[in-house]
């Protein structure tokens, strides 16, 4: 019976969800839709790193390269002929790329296959490599990446980057393919899949011992990380309408990493929720920069200040929240109503 | 190519990799200690210069006063790190102090764009440091000579504090067996201390090289000196000192003859270290000098 009402819960509150994003397309401002987008794209990046960091265990720091991938796989196949032409005026782009033009979803896809394909490549030495080394290893996978699009102009446009994309991602797009991501994760971990996973992050040995093949395992988790990560790239591409080589560095990661550490290793919810609150919190602390004014007195706007107030938050978070904000604990419907209704939740949900 | 050509870009790159070597340690000898990467390192790194700036426009310090001075505070700046990011989290899961190694990353970069400001800086060559001298036909910037020798010399000085002095004793058995050397009486909290401020000592010493053979310091230069020599440690082995020394010094080696023989491909020379990085570790999982 807890299935069945949990599942209808579950289609009223997406159905309510969409709804909400229907009316927010067309009557909220530009700004707001922006970051909502922005929150959207966190989301799906933060859900697929905590599918590797979180879940399986294996620290990656490889994500901006995945998301690099992505956006340029498939900002070079929805973009017009003549749109990279303009683009690609030192160098032509070379042959079948500049003739191609292909809708949005398509592009889309591919770009996250093909991020999916160096997912499997960067997962395949994971069964040799470990913990830090790891972490060095996928990180950089990332830097390569980075330097290769820099340098291999007649793809990528190197230094120059691609500019004027056309703006496909909407509020459909970018929450449609959040929740995709949330479900097929949750289902992910759910299924065997996501119990083996689980066990290879408590331990290997014992993991292996009982007959979880590590090596296709944590390769899985790197493909379906790489791939959410490529399509997150795709979409944040054709959102900010530029795409430059540098700007998928380590501080991207970094700040990806944060959002699964700070919502909970191992919790799709704190991950959500924290990926969205990251996309605001980013968008306020903006104020900091702006000259105020205070009884009289004007003090002006130091750039940069909004990073470090954001780097002294996040010291607090890790050295007091030290767990993430919820734990690794999931929302479910059966805590949500028995937190309404008064009575000691059942305890933590499939754990 | 001639020979007097080679031996001049092998100066430079012996030097380079010295710098590398130096900072390597400080991420090595951290590691081995705690266990714990030190994404903070690079940036420590780059707060040295600008101790070393401002003493010299601020204070108008002579050249090497200030550079002691930038040394002595850039030790505490190790220690503090240590104190307040670090040691709060000495016994929670390994990846909240990863997380409070980035963020402190994070916090002094962003402190040193709100405080110094982000854009790039001149750095004080001293006259004395940046003369060229002419030896055999091979020209040697002077610098290049003193960060060979001061960095031998340091070497020399690290090797006789953790192999010959108490303190380097206990270092080793933190290293081997933190609860057991904890259990032998050893005061674990001023020992790690110490292993910071050893490492950012060091990172000041280098920091201070490669200011003057790159004079621009701004909030973000401490981030790919900094990696590389990560990647360095770990080629070497992280936790191994001659590993750190080796793969420091082959990393800032290679890093200049490729430039100086490939120069087409010098855009390509960080895809190159991290591939070798790549290949290096799944042929040796834990560096070429590591422990398993």
């Amino acid at each position: 019976m807890y299935k069945k009402r949990s599942f209808w819960l579950t289609v009223v509150a997406v159905s309510l969800f969409f709804l909400f994003i229907y009316v927010a397309q067309n009557s909220l401002d530009a700004y707001i839709i922006r970051i909502l987008n922005v929150a959207a794209i966190y989301v799906i990046l933060g859900v697929s790193l905590n599918l590797i960091n979180g879940f399986t265990g294996q620290f990656s720091l490889g994500h901006a390269g995945f998301m690099a991938i992505g956006a340029y796989a498939s900002a070079l196949l929805y973009m017009s002929p003549q749109l990279k032409a303009m683009n690609f005026f030192i160098k032509p782009l070379i042959w079948p790329l500049s003739e191609i033009q292909m809708p949005f979803f398509p592009a889309l896809l591919i770009g996250g296959l093909l991020a999916a394909g160096a997912g499997f490549l960067v997962g395949a030495p994971c069964l040799r490599v470990k913990g830090d080394y790891l972490a060095i290893v996928t990180y950089g996978f990332s830097e390569i990446i980075r330097v290769l699009f820099n340098n291999l102009q007649s793809v990528t446009n190197g230094p120059l980057g691609l500019k004027g994309l056309p703006t496909y991602t909407n509020l459909w797009w970018s929450w449609g393919w959040a929740i995709f991501t949330i479900f097929f994760i949750k289902r992910l971990i759910d299924s065997s899949y996501g119990r083996a996973l689980k066990a290879i992050r408590d331990d290997e040995s014992a993991a292996e011992a009982m007959g979880v093949n590590l090596l296709y395992h944590k390769t899985l988790a790197f493909v379906v990380g790489a791939f959410f990560a490529g399509i997150a790239g795709g979409l944040l591409g054709s959102l900010v309408m530029t795409i430059d080589p540098n700007a998928f560095n380590i501080f991207l990661t970094f700040q990806i990493v944060l959002i699964v550490l700070l919502g909970g290793l191992g919790s799709i919810t704190g991950t959500v929720i924290m990926g969205a609150a990251m996309a605001f919190l980013m968008e306020l602390l903006r104020a900091v920069e702006v000259p105020m004014n205070f009884f009289g007195i004007t003090i002006p706007g130091i750039p940069g200040m909004r990073m470090l107030i954001f780097s002294i938050i996040l010291m607090i978070a890790v050295l007091f929240f030290r767990r993430g904000i919820i734990g690794d604990r999931e929302f479910s419907w059966e805590g949500f109503i028995s937190f309404f209704k008064g009575r000691p939740s059942r305890g933590r949900e499939g754990e | 190519m001639t020979w007097i050509l080679f031996l001049q870009h092998l100066v430079n790159g012996a030097a380079l990799g010295f710098v590398f070597a130096l900072v390597a340690i400080g991420y090595t000898l951290v590691y081995g200690v705690v266990k714990l990467v030190n994404f903070a390192h690079g940036d420590i790194f780059m707060m040295a210069t600008f101790f070393v700036f401002y003493g010299i426009t601020l204070f108008s310090f002579p050249w090497w006063l200030a550079f002691a001075i930038a040394i002595f505070l850039t030790i505490l700046l190790g220690m503090g790190v240590e104190k307040v990011a670090y040691r709060p989290l000495r016994n929670a899961p390994r990846i909240s102090s990863l997380c409070s190694a980035i963020g402190m990353s994070f916090l002094l970069e962003n402190f040193a764009v709100v405080v110094f400001g982000g854009r790039q800086k001149p750095f004080y060559q001293p006259e004395v440091l940046i003369k060229t001298i002419t030896i055999a036909n091979v020209r040697i910037q002077l610098v290049s000579i003193v960060t060979v020798i001061v960095s031998v010399g340091a070497l020399l000085f690290l090797n006789y504090l953790v192999y010959k002095t108490k303190m380097g004793l206990a270092m080793r058995a933190l290293a081997h067996d933190f609860d057991t050397a904890k259990l032998m009486g050893i005061n674990v909290d001023k020992t790690i201390s110490f292993t910071f401020a050893v490492g950012s000592g060091l990172a000041a010493i280098s920091a201070i090289f490669w200011a003057l053979r790159y004079p621009q310091i701004w909030p973000f230069m401490g981030v790919f000196p900094g990696w590389r020599a990560f990647t360095a440690a770990i080629i070497g082995g992280i936790g191994s000192i001659k590993g750190a020394m080796i793969g420091g010094f082959s990393i800032g080696l290679l890093t200049i003859l490729m430039v100086a023989f490939m120069p087409n491909m010098a855009g390509y020379k960080d895809a190159f270290i991290f591939v070798a990085l790549v290949l290096i570790l799944l042929f040796k999982p834990t560096g070429l000098f590591g422990e398993a």
